[in-house]
């Protein structure tokens, strides 16, 4: 890092109120739809507790307020408490983002005495899972075990289930069994299109059929419903005609740091070229926030083209989502080809068209699951494919 | 998170104790220099006025107390009303506690 910085850009940043954690990428689920990067297993050297405590302690310092600890699965780390008492300690408000497995009577009591304020349980979703869930099974009996540990601890439950082409049909179902549950929250998210879930899209994305019965049973539930719940759902990017701001603007909120220490201005911006992003065991929270080429990179909006430039929207979504640029129009500072002035935006709706055409199966393709064997294959072939 | 279906509450009650929900964590963040509402995964900064009065909803004073206390640390008079409409609107956004304090 001892190249010249780049001038910062006009407006100073506010702080980053939203440190996400990901204190690894292990993790016991093989979800079709992770947004883990695809070659994960490449970066396996996971920062030390001692590392994590001062990442905590200088975020704080630098305002940060909001503190997920994700991965893969967080309660992989043996240390996830001492990790949690010391956010606690530093002022922090703790969320813990888990699936759930791994969490014990024992675990959740010492959870519950580090300080931790909240747990988001999410519905794993392996086609096994799925299966089932459906059939109120196994998956059944895990969540409802995990669900009793957490109102028995005094926390609020945020329930999240990734939604998709395979489980749409049973939102019902699902919104029934978070009640059931106890949760005060649930986050239907439908999967967006990134990493692992981008590899299947094609058997993941709903038609638009799917997609508008499950907003109207959504709908009917809240109306039956009421206060009991209080239901979130989150439509594919690819159904909408203007992006969203992703991230609540680059740079602007959002700081994630990974399992080997990259500082990250959201979970996936790692497979975007020509950046540099800092580490924490080189650079501080405040430097990398403030100082760095990566973070300032898409900050305000200087670096954007036509059709963003002149877009009487552009503070609103600030050109959309950078990796979705990348991944689709082959240009991370073009406008995300959600939007419909993107001259790439036909490659979205073509993937709307098929996946909504009632032929469509899916694909003859079987589901990628995630896992290391994969993650490696695969990120072999991603490197030989970026080198040729 | 975004705010919907949120339930009509009650006015206040002459005599209540407002307190801040359980659900709800309030501090002071020196980097923003406000006070803020923390909860699952968000967070409410607090202007100046919504501030002092929520610092105040401990349980244990009543709304005609923290009018008093607000009306003589800021040297003003008549408060009542728009405190008595900030921590009706507080109820609605269920930042207090639904019943606390109620005779």
């Amino acid at each position: 890092m001892n190249a010249p910085l780049p001038a910062p850009p006009l407006a100073t940043p506010g702080p980053p109120l939203w440190l996400l954690a990901e204190v690894t990428y292990r993790c016991p689920l093989h979800c079709a739809f992770c947004y883990n990067p695809v070659d994960f297993a490449r970066h396996d050297g996971e920062l030390a507790t001692e590392d994590w405590l001062r990442v905590l302690r200088e975020a704080r310092a630098a305002g940060s307020v909001q503190c997920g600890f994700s991965g893969g699965e967080p309660l992989m780390r043996d240390d996830l408490e001492v990790l949690v008492a010391e956010a606690h300690r530093l002022g922090f408000y703790t969320n813990l983002l888990t699936s759930g497995v791994g969490l014990d009577a024992r675990r959740a009591q010492a959870l519950r005495e580090a300080g931790l304020d909240h747990i988001q349980l999410s519905f794993q979703d392996s086609t096994r899972e799925l299966n089932d869930f459906l059939s109120h099974t196994r998956t059944f009996d895990l969540k409802q075990r995990v669900a009793g540990l957490i109102k028995d601890n005094g926390w609020p439950m945020v329930m999240n289930c990734v939604i998709h082409r395979l489980n749409i049909d049973y939102v019902e179902n699902i919104i029934d069994m978070a009640v059931a549950l106890g949760a005060e929250y649930l986050e239907l998210a439908n999967s967006q299109y990134y990493s692992w879930a981008l590899l299947n899209r094609d058997q993941l994305m709903p038609s638009r059929a799917q997609l508008e019965r499950a907003e109207r049973i959504v709908n009917e539930c809240r109306q039956r419903l009421g206060d009991r719940i209080r239901i979130f759902f989150v439509v594919p990017d690819y159904y909408e005609t203007r992006p969203k701001k992703c991230m609540n603007g680059w740079g602007e909120v959002f700081l994630t740091v990974t399992p080997d220490g990259t500082a990250l201005p959201c979970h996936t911006a790692r497979m975007l070229p020509g950046l540099d992003f800092p580490n924490v065991r080189d650079m501080d929270v405040k430097s990398i926030w403030y100082g760095s080429e990566g973070f300032n990179r898409y900050r305000g909006d200087a670096w954007m083209k036509e059709p963003c430039r002149s877009c009487p929207d552009k503070e609103k979504d600030r050109g959309g989502c950078r990796c979705q640029a990348w991944m689709l129009a082959g240009d991370p500072a073009a406008a995300d080809p959600v939007c419909d002035k993107s001259p790439h935006h036909g490659k979205v709706v073509k993937a709307v068209e098929q996946a909504s055409d009632p032929g469509w199966k899916g694909g003859a393709k079987p589901l990628i699951f995630r896992d290391p064997r994969r993650s490696r294959e695969l990120g072999a072939v991603e490197k030989s494919a970026a080198g040729a | 998170m975004n705010r919907e279906n949120i339930a009509e509450t009650a006015a206040p009650l002459a005599g209540a104790c407002p307190k801040v929900s359980r659900r709800f964590r309030l501090q002071w963040e020196e980097a923003q220099q406000s006070w803020v509402l923390l909860y699952p995964e968000g967070m409410v900064r607090l202007n100046r006025s919504a501030g002092e009065i929520l610092r105040r909803c401990d349980g244990t004073r009543t709304l005609e107390t923290i009018v008093g206390e607000l009306e003589q640390s800021f040297g003003a008079s008549d408060l009542a009303a728009d405190v008595g409409a900030f921590i009706d609107m507080a109820r609605q956004q269920q930042w207090l506690e639904a019943g606390a304090g109620r005779p």
